[in-house]
């Protein structure tokens, strides 16, 4: 009976949180809306979130361009296929895995980051110091920082794909003998306004999600310092669990609109 | 203080009560800051004075009663009337909650940000507030090379950035040592008769209280239990009230 309860309280607090996440949200778009804005910080925010990622985000698309093809190749070569591999291996970036991935690690670095900054901000009391000097911290730290997520985000996901296909060509050069221009020009023969647009749009949800449970995690942070480590921590969690969601959503979406 | 009485106060509060589900914090306390005057509220751990000084600014909202400042009571006013009433208020935090991401320059220019004044005009006043707490080659130092002293007159120096009527100091010495508290309590009086505000300073520390204090208020169970005088409340035989000078 004990475990019922707990369990149904949990859930209770499950849904009190969306509730409450929705709320947030929809003060995010009122207050964005409405003047003054503050476009210094928006820049100083797309700079952290954007600048600051590119290194991570290169190395990780690096890599999983790197690792995609090899894990991809000795399959295609069993079935005589493998001068599929350039199509193959953009169409799956560029549709699905680098927004995933890349959406993924910035949750991890940039939503845990939004997370502890603002949650130490709170219980250290410098949000209260922001708002009895007349200052609307809200519109200070969370309307920029959702706006540089939703803006840097789907330049990081470009940036990130060109790395993975590049880190593919690579591959494809050592070990098929394919040169970079062949391969590039597989690659766009292959890649369709189809692929491109429904991954780009859901990438602009992608960093709206990742800066909204950042922020709402860090603004609404309570229990000190332990609370700043929950924070950041369920900024993570929350964050790459909306991720699957919206991509879920997102495909969904496009296969009405560009499904066979 | 008997004349204080008749002028009208620049801060009122009216059977204030605030509750956190069953635990009564706030039952019915008064209070009246009067213009140049300095009120010292004491009272232990839990007792309610930071709730107080919270619904006070309107970053908590009390359950009932009234508050009034400067002849407003804010719980009528709209968000954009209450930021401009909160310019007209100095708020010292505990910590001193300086901005960590921002040197001191920027921590100062913050509050300003939104009062249409020049480069020159900011820079001015910057550089007035900073050298009124001593702090002048502090400027393009961050907070975290500052020691805790430091930091708390950058904070000090941020409230008085907008030459506000009151300040409200929440526990302004503790945490820092002896020579440095005296330092601060210095500073508050020097502020106060340099700017003529008023100020309203939340404390423990006797010392603090014997010093600065034109009056002082008691507060325990969530009331107003005592004041006066910090002479004629450190002489009362009663127990509850001498448990705080022993």
């Amino acid at each position: 009976m004990t475990r019922l309860l707990q369990i149904s309280n949990k859930i209770k607090t499950f849904f009190v949180e969306i509730g409450e996440l929705s709320f947030f949200a929809g003060r995010f778009f009122r207050e964005a809306s409405s003047r003054p804005f503050e476009f210094k910080e928006l820049l100083r925010q797309c700079y952290n979130v954007g600048n600051r990622s590119l290194l991570l985000v290169a190395v990780t698309g690096f890599i999983l361009g790197l690792v995609f093809t090899l894990q991809s190749r000795p399959t295609l070569m069993e079935f005589g296929a493998v001068s599929w591999m350039p199509s193959m291996v953009s169409i799956s970036i560029v549709r699905e895995i680098g927004p995933v991935m890349i959406a993924l690690i910035c949750a991890g670095r940039v939503s845990s980051g939004i997370g502890a900054e603002l949650g130490s901000m709170r219980v250290t009391e410098q949000i209260d110091a922001m708002e009895v000097s007349g200052t609307n911290p809200f519109k200070y730290l969370v309307v920029t920082r959702i706006m540089a997520t939703t803006l840097m985000l789907p330049l990081l996901i470009i940036f990130g794909d060109a790395i993975a296909l590049y880190g593919s060509a690579i591959v494809e050069n050592l070990k098929g003998n394919v040169s970079f221009q062949l391969y590039f020009n597989q690659v766009f023969d292959a890649l369709e306004f189809s692929d491109i647009i429904p991954a780009t749009i859901k990438s602009f949800f992608f960093g709206f999600a990742i800066g909204l449970v950042g922020t709402f995690k860090g603004y609404n942070c309570e229990n000190g310092t332990v609370g700043v480590g929950e924070a950041s921590n369920s900024a993570v969690v929350y964050t790459s669990m909306l991720l699957f969601i919206i991509d879920f959503i997102a495909v969904f979406i496009s296969d009405i609109f560009y499904g066979t | 203080m008997e004349n204080t009485k008749e002028i009208e106060p620049i801060l009122k509060i009216e059977e204030l009560r605030k509750s956190f589900g069953e635990n009564h914090v706030l039952n019915g306390f008064n209070m009246e800051l009067h213009e140049g005057e300095n009120l010292v509220i004491m009272g232990k751990s839990g007792s309610g004075k930071s709730v107080m000084i919270k619904c006070l600014v309107g970053l908590m909202m009390h359950d009932s009663g009234i508050i009034e400042i400067m002849g407003k009571d804010i719980t009528k006013l709209t968000q954009k009337e209450l930021n401009n009433l909160r310019t007209k208020i100095g708020f010292l935090f505990q910590g001193s909650a300086l901005y960590d991401s921002m040197t001191v320059r920027e921590n100062l220019e913050f509050p300003l940000r939104k009062q249409n004044k020049t480069f020159k005009e900011t820079k001015t006043l910057v550089s007035d507030a900073l050298e009124s707490v001593g702090l002048s080659d502090a400027i393009d130092l961050m907070p975290a090379e500052l020691s805790g002293g430091m930091k708390r007159r950058v904070a000090l120096a941020r409230a008085l950035i907008l030459q506000p009527k009151i300040i409200i100091y929440d526990e302004p010495t503790t945490g820092l040592d002896p020579i440095t508290a005296k330092e601060i309590i210095h500073l508050m009086e020097d502020i106060q008769q340099k700017y003529g505000t008023s100020s309203l300073i939340i404390t423990h520390d006797i010392d603090c209280a014997r010093v600065i204090s034109d009056r002082m208020i008691l507060l325990i169970d969530g009331v107003n239990y005592a004041q006066g005088t910090f002479k004629e409340i450190s002489s009362s035989t009663d127990k509850k009230i001498q448990e705080f000078f022993k």
